[in-house]
């Protein structure tokens, strides 16, 4: 027996926080603040040891670099202490319930992180001769042939860099199709609804089309009536998110998809929310003309704290020749190559978008995640994401208001900020409350068709412990809102590595970047 | 299936709460010829061992650079990354957190970022850095559109010396959303300064040029940012080894208004060109006009200083139509990998490694141009540089690879067809390269050519 006498084996009374003494440290256990690396440094150390320089004649002439950097110096104990304490104040999908509408925060398996790294794939070089990549483009031909097979669309471009690239890069080809057909002068406008990601108008504007916002009907849909009044000779395509960002399903898509074609347009669809019906339904007979899809959302590449993402785009028959380059070609027994100039099969395509050949450490994780998960499993994580919304959304709509709440929802179930009305809180004040009940919040604010949004995607990653868990917190969240208990929510987060954050000052007067003291002294005179 | 935690128990009583009878009710919107009710005609799920087994065998079939002697650059470096940065990113906390838009729960994401802006715009000279764009073409053709903005002109000057993959990255942009765009021919021996400087006139919006240019080439480049500042254009420079910055004059110096690189020097594995990470810097003055996502220091609630996004009103997601770019993802977790591997080197670190670079590529060119037929090209060079082969260099590369050794990128991959650069071959060396290499390399080439 260890000497446990005289031991109190529960605490003499509970602290109440506020009047706890402030430590000596300006820690608190766990939580420790940690300062920038620059005024950390420790001048005469080093984290890396390199070998001498050999003995060479310089052929840096004038152009030697004459002044120091200005870097830290730190030894490696010290780095890894400094970016491990930075990383405990952050907030990841292995921490706790994500809840981000239209993000899709789902589980990132560590299989596919492994899969990545291995020397084939990770220390390979984008300009070797091709005979040395022969496995690298082979993984590329097989990530184009599951999203071929998943979105039943005929040709994949994997170069774009994240959804929002890939948007341009679809919306590139659709101008690249019109003005091959002669009517880049005519068809000018986009149209798109205005509940659209921000992406879909700034990708439209960018090429110089004029984006009109199509409104949504009562149920959160495009309203399909004046959807067709806007159709006409000057119109080049519809930019539209299915399922929808109202997390519902365009249920008029077909007749949507008919008419754009029958005015000569083509039919762009923001993939972002492809994960809600991956293995279930096909774009390609939906009658899309072009879709990204966002690997780090539907085939769950990690979002590593905003990116790196990747978008390959998939085309129909009519759009495939204007794809981006340079093209994967070729199968198993002829072998792979690379097509990198805008000649033979290529000569139409629009060019090219990015440095090399697309996000490869991308399509070797959503490799792994689709293997893994094979046809049947996709099929079945797409229906646990949509049936976990549901059963959110049955669990919530009692207490807090869902717009369009008549019949299921996909894979998010998105609430307005009625059930707010007069208490004084707001949805960032909810959202906040959130934080301190150990929950990244919802997306909030958008879309923007309805007020005060929130936009929950609880994902297939959710046990049904935590979805109940989640919506007992909201619950009583909604609840003490609606009991007048508004301070709970305008000081939230209390118990965060930070209070709110005055993003006004940050805006006025920003500071981008940390300066040495004597530099800010001097700049201040 | 083991990522889903869902039970067929949890899914029914789920329903039942639902009050729907099947997954499929939940359907109900899609039109119905378009629901699936079997799986599509793919393989069938799989467990851990038998997708590693399958792609370990893919994997197998490359040649990794590691592996070989390997002397090619060309816009991707591979350096050595020491053990502590993989480690560091893979914690779940950087790994699986989202774009910080909750800064209370972000701080670790933000501080970072707000550190890494710092380490960029110190490298590059510049004043300020974004917190990343995809890579170092996508920054390049960002930096295009900026200069247009901020001049409110539309014709953007190239140096035919500029990377073929950043030329043609502009070169879409600009056919796509028509700007003017004005680009010269390779050349080898060196970048035609004064043939720049003649084309910049009032309605140029900018002039952009490598540097180190892509055969190698440092130059200074004052004289044509004085004649772009004379005619009202800015001066964009564009890097694709930002190792360099440890040995030269930095484009801030020499004038530049907006100075873009490949960052994937630092940290970052070559994964056969993706994901890397795009570096972004301009003056001051113009940060209102940047792309992409920016970090600034604030305060919080009880004053302590803490980080957020900020100037978020230039971004899509709040301006739609007229935002500054359509960015919405940047390369956060290689921007983390490039900021930590240059906390690990620090100053000395930093500046060690690119004497190291500069000092084995300088050997390298020493030996090579005392080969018979063999002329190296660039004589002011930082560790890459061009040769002249006695035969084309495609041929030799191709024959190299088959004797295991990656000899360099011959100069007619990046520009398939333009005269005089057949028998041209770009070689890199960095701190990788071992004298046993070199030796490699050498006797290769006098086998083959």
């Amino acid at each position: 027996m260890m000497n446990n006498e005289g031991r109190p084996t529960r605490p003499a009374a509970a602290n109440d926080a506020s009047s706890a003494p402030d430590t000596f440290s300006g820690a608190r256990a766990l939580e420790q603040h940690e300062p920038l690396i620059f005024e950390r440094s420790n001048p005469g150390t080093v984290g890396v040891d390199l070998p001498d320089a050999p003995d060479a004649p310089s052929r840096l002439g004038t152009l030697a670099r004459k002044g120091a950097l200005g870097l830290p110096e730190l030894s490696e104990p010290q780095v890894v202490r400094h970016y491990t304490r930075l990383s405990r104040m952050n907030y990841g999908i292995d921490t706790g319930l994500f809840p981000l509408g239209s993000c899709t925060m789902k589980h990132n398996p560590r299989l596919n992180e492994r899969m990545a790294r291995l020397p084939g794939f990770a220390d390979l070089h984008p300009m070797q001769p091709v005979s040395t990549v022969q496995g690298a483009l082979e993984v590329m031909q097989q990530v184009k042939h599951w999203l071929s097979v998943l979105t039943g669309m005929p040709a994949v471009a994997l170069p774009p860099g994240a959804g929002a690239h890939g948007e341009l890069c679809g919306m590139m080809a659709i101008k690249s199709a019109i003005e091959a057909r002669g009517e880049g002068d005519r068809r000018r406008r986009v149209l798109a609804p205005a509940s659209a990601h921000g992406t879909n108008p700034a990708t439209a504007a960018m090429l110089g089309f004029t984006v009109d916002e199509i409104p949504e009907n009562e149920r959160g849909r495009v309203d399909l009536k004046a959807f067709e009044e806007k159709l006409g000779p000057d119109v080049a395509g519809i930019m539209l998110t299915n399922p929808n960002t109202c997390g519902v399903f365009e249920t008029d898509i077909k007749a949507i998809a008919d008419a754009i074609h029958a005015a000569g347009g083509y039919f762009y669809c923001d993939g972002a929310n492809f994960n809600a019906i991956v293995g279930r339904v096909r774009p390609g007979d939906l009658g899309v003309d072009a879709m990204h899809i966002n690997l780090h959302k539907t085939f769950s590449t990690p979002h590593g704290g905003g990116g790196p993402g990747s978008g390959p785009v998939v085309f129909s028959e009519a759009l495939a020749p204007f794809a981006p380059l340079p093209w994967v070609t070729g199968d198993g027994d002829s072998g792979y190559d690379l097509k990198e100039e805008a000649s033979g099969d290529a000569a139409e395509s629009f060019g090219r978008m990015k440095g090399f050949h697309g996000q490869m450490g991308m399509f070797v994780r959503a490799l792994a995640y689709m293997m893994s998960h094979g046809s049947d499993g996709l099929m079945q994580a797409s229906g646990d994401a949509v049936l976990s919304a549901n059963y959110l959304k049955a669990r919530l709509e009692d207490v807090m208001s869902a717009p369009y709440g008549d019949g299921p929802c996909m894979h998010e179930a998105l609430f307005d900020d009625t059930f707010l009305n007069g208490t004084g809180v707001t949805t960032l004040d909810f959202a906040k409350a959130m934080i301190d009940e150990g929950y990244h919040p919802m997306t909030m604010y958008f879309p923007l068709v309805v007020h005060g949004a929130m936009l929950i995607e609880p994902t297939e990653s959710e046990s049904k412990e935590a979805l109940d868990r989640f919506a007992d917190t909201l619950r009583f969240l909604a609840e003490q809102a609606k009991a007048g208990d508004t301070e709970r929510f305008i000081q939230a987060p209390r118990y965060a590595p930070r209070r709110r954050l005055d993003e006004t000052q940050a805006a006025r007067k920003p500071i981008l970047r940390w300066k040495p003291e004597a530099a800010t002294a001097e700049a201040a005179e | 299936m083991r990522y889903l935690p869902l039970t067929d128990h949890d899914r029914s009583d789920m329903l039942a709460t639902i009050g729907a009878k099947a997954i499929e009710d939940l359907f109900v919107d899609v039109p119905n010829a378009a629901l699936l009710d079997t799986p599509v005609d793919l393989p069938k799920a799989q467990g851990e061992m038998a997708v590693e087994r399958a792609l370990g065998r893919i994997a197998a079939k490359n040649v990794s650079a590691g592996s070989v002697p390997s002397f090619i650059g060309a816009g991707a470096y591979r350096h050595h990354v020491p053990a502590t940065v993989d480690y560091l990113i893979q914690r779940g906390e950087f790994l699986t957190a989202y774009t910080p838009y909750q800064p209370e729960i972000a701080q670790g994401t933000l501080q970072v970022l707000f550190e890494f802006q710092t380490q960029v715009a110190l490298l590059l000279g510049m004043d300020v850095a974004n917190a990343s764009m995809y890579d170092g073409a996508t920054s390049a053709a960002e930096a295009a559109l900026m200069a247009n903005r901020v001049t409110r002109r539309e014709s953007i000057i190239a140096s035919g010396n500029l990377h073929p993959h950043y030329r043609d990255s502009i070169g879409t942009l600009a056919e796509q959303t028509g700007f003017g765009f004005d680009t010269g021919a390779p050349s080898p021996t060196g970048p035609d300064i004064d043939a720049l400087i003649a084309k910049i006139d009032k309605t140029t919006s900018a002039v952009i040029v490598q540097y180190p240019d892509a055969f190698g080439h440092i130059t200074d480049l004052t004289p044509l940012a004085d004649a772009a500042h004379a005619a009202g254009a800015l001066m964009i420079v564009a890097t694709t080894e930002i190792a360099s910055m440890g040995a030269l004059t930095p484009p801030g110096e020499m004038g530049a208004d907006i100075a873009v690189a490949e960052g994937q020097s630092f940290g970052n594995p070559l994964n056969f060109g993706g994901p890397h990470v795009g570096l972004f810097a301009c003056r001051e003055k113009l940060t209102r006009q940047m792309p992409g996502r920016l970090c600034g220091e604030t305060v919080d609630a009880e004053g302590v200083r803490g980080f957020v996004l900020t100037l978020s009103t230039r971004e899509q997601h709040i301006r739609r139509a007229k935002a500054t770019s359509n960015i919405c993802t940047n390369s956060g977790l290689c921007a983390l990998a490039f900021s930590i591997h240059m906390s690990l080197l620090g100053e000395a670190g930093v500046t060690g490694l690119a004497a190291l670079n500069h000092a084995r590529a300088s050997q390298a060119a020493e030996r090579l141009n005392a080969m018979d037929g063999v002329d190296v090209l660039t004589p002011a060079f930082f560790n890459e540089f061009a040769v002249r082969l006695p035969k084309p260099a495609a041929t030799v590369v191709e024959a190299a690879a088959a004797k295991d050794v990656l000899a360099g990128v011959p100069a007619s991959r990046l520009w398939p067809g333009v005269d005089g650069l057949e028998n041209v071959l770009l070689v890199a060396v960095t701190e990788t390269n071992t004298d046993e290499d070199l030796d490699a390399l050498i006797s290769v080439l006098g086998e083959i050519a």
